[in-house]
């Protein structure tokens, strides 16, 4: 008796088991259908595009991909794209870190009216604010800032935005440090800079590097923002040069397949590289409470 | 310095700190919150007011601001079809979000479920999408789009299938579905990802409890999935509704909030004629309605889960 339950029980676990892989895997096929689809139309030619778009390319075609690498217009997009991602991230994730730690652990007047204010750009993301940044930009640079067409005013608006979402994050974790390290710290004569440091720092690396990992991708796919503030062609950041590149070439679909196989790379690859630290990063900016 | 002998004479350094000390706590705070704030205030805060003052001026970003209309450009705003177009178009994308991608985020998260073998692979792949940038999602799904039966993909679907072909970004009824079909493949895994974490966050052995207790797949989804997940719900719920209310990459790329505005969102509308046709004084007007969308949708959110939050502020 107990056998059978026990039989009938694992073959009713098997056969769900069967209808969840059957309904995850169809999923992932409907997900990877047009990158497939992207990638088999950079190694074809128009032509082939045409008479036959859903095939593998056979034999490859490499013609549109060497096209693009070999001419400085892509690459002169990524050396843009790189340096507004590496400056965007490492001074966001510093400055956030250096008010999340005092908002966290150091008591002064005012605290809570810093803190609301943060949470105000909660309300007011970048899409929202784009035109009013805008009014924004052009009153500086007619104060004489350089901040339209040029990159430095991509990097600065960039990093505004995503200060507030990641202050939150960060003053949690700094927030879960035990009192006990900050009070030993200060009596073996730790000033607040050596705490912040060579303390805290090292201590929240996870956190940090979490965060790090968000900025890296809302930087380097952000479009908005380099579309209002970049006009000259050769500061292009790669989405926007992307997004011109298909209104310039929109009917030879193959070079474009190439193009935006080619521009979604090094996204892909830093995905693979970095998933653990994205995942906790989202995770750890919404799954609270 | 001052700490150590403070700790030596037995006192609370941080408790009773010495004036010296105290001004250089002061100083040390200043500097440290001083870059973030000047970047915040002069680029979140302060344009939210500029914008404020300019949104009664006619006003087209040549020259001084001369014309001041009051209120003529919010109630030219709210009698331009367009835009009334482009809020019911959000709406849709709202409740499509909602009623759709949300339920399909979580039906296939509770497949997942805590321990199917090949979970992690699995969440690799669905939260792929979510990190390819916008203009590539665009692009990528405009050729699939391509009402040319013999050039893209869905269409030659759609005539295999026995139909006529569908002018997915080119017929006006169809193009915001098209839109929505593309954001769900894009933002389902994130929402996904969240619900995981939520799953694995459920006591394992309240399902167990169920289990032996006689509770079938169905009703331990409704009595114990769904109650325990309701917190990670809100916050998808709130992260859907703020993302929809700001769409625009994905539609500027894919139809540029066309055809004939069919798929305009207030943020196309704002960058269309804001931005492109630079009148400044009207797009201002845009946007301070945009922002009182998302303050009162945060305020509503707030009041309703009153939940102390970090994305709602507080």
């Amino acid at each position: 008796m107990k056998r059978i339950i026990r039989s009938s029980y694992s073959t009713k676990k098997a056969l769900s088991r069967l209808f969840q892989y059957l309904v995850l895997i169809i999923a992932t096929i409907l997900i990877f259908v047009p990158i497939v689809i992207l990638l088999f139309g950079s190694l074809k030619t128009t032509g082939q595009m045409y008479s036959e778009p859903y095939t593998i390319p056979n034999p490859p075609h490499w013609d549109n991909i060497i096209s693009i690498i070999t001419t400085s217009t892509f690459w002169n997009l990524m050396k843009n794209s790189i340096f507004v991602m590496i400056i965007t991230t490492t001074v966001t994730v510093l400055i956030s870190a250096m008010v999340s730690f005092v908002l966290a652990r150091l008591r002064f007047r005012g605290k809570n009216f810093v803190f609301n204010l943060f949470t105000i750009g909660m309300m007011f993301p970048i899409n929202v604010a784009i035109l009013p940044v805008y009014l924004v930009l052009i009153q500086l640079d007619k104060l004489g800032f350089n901040l339209v067409d040029s990159l430095t005013g991509v990097i600065m608006v960039q990093i505004a935005f995503q200060l507030s979402g990641n202050i939150m994050i960060l003053s949690s974790f700094f927030t879960s440090v035990p009192t006990e390290i900050q009070d030993s710290a200060y009596i073996d004569g730790c000033t607040n800079f050596d705490f912040f440091w060579r303390i805290m720092l090292p201590l929240v690396k996870p956190a940090l590097a979490a965060v790090a990992s968000l900025i890296v991708i809302a930087s380097w796919n952000d479009l908005l923002v380099p579309l209002i503030v970049l006009r000259s062609n050769e500061l292009w950041t790669l989405p926007l040069g992307t997004m011109q590149f298909q209104g310039q070439w929109s009917q030879d679909l193959a070079l474009i397949s190439a193009f935006v196989t080619l521009s979604a790379i090094p996204t892909v690859i830093f995905y693979f590289f970095a998933e653990k630290h994205i995942v906790s990063g989202i995770t750890a900016g919404s799954v609270k409470g | 310095m001052e700490l150590l002998n403070a700790s030596k004479l037995n006192f609370k350094p941080d408790k009773s700190p010495t004036p010296r000390h105290r001004r250089k706590g002061t100083l040390f705070i200043f500097l440290f919150l001083l870059p973030a704030l000047v970047l915040f205030l002069l680029f979140v805060v302060y344009p939210i007011f500029r914008s404020l003052y300019f949104s009664t001026f006619d006003w087209n970003g040549l020259g001084p601001a001369t014309n001041n209309i009051g209120l003529g450009n919010y109630k030219k705003i709210f009698t331009d079809k367009v835009f009334l177009k482009s809020i019911l178009n959000v709406f849709i994308i709202i409740i499509l979000s909602l009623g759709l991608q949300l339920p399909l985020a979580l039906i296939l998260s509770v497949l997942v479920g805590r321990d199917l073998p090949g979970r992690n692979l699995f969440r690799t792949m669905f939260f792929l999408p979510y990190v390819i940038s916008e203009v590539n999602t665009a692009i990528m799904w405009t050729l699939l789009f391509n009402a040319n039966p013999d050039r893209g993909l869905l269409n030659a679907v759609v005539v295999l299938l026995g139909f006529n072909p569908i002018g997915w970004l080119a017929d006006s009824k169809v193009v915001l579905m098209s839109v929505f079909f593309v954001l769900t493949w894009k933002y389902f895994g994130f929402h996904m990802l969240l619900f995981l974490t939520g799953i694995q966050n459920i006591p394992l052995e309240l399902e167990e409890a169920a289990r032996i207790d006689g509770a079938n797949a169905f009703q331990n989804f409704f009595y114990i999935t769904l109650p325990l997940l309701s917190k990670t719900i809100r916050t998808s719920v709130y992260m859907s509704v703020l993302g929809s209310i700001q769409q625009f990459t994905v539609i500027w790329v894919m139809t540029g909030g066309g055809p004939v505005n069919a798929s305009e969102t207030m943020a196309t509308y704002m960058y269309r004629y804001g931005i492109v046709r630079h009148q400044l004084g009207y797009g201002s007007a845009v946007a301070i309605i945009m922002f009182l969308f998302c303050l009162i949708f945060s305020l509503l959110y707030r009041r309703l889960t009153r939940k102390p939050d970090y994305l709602t502020g507080l």
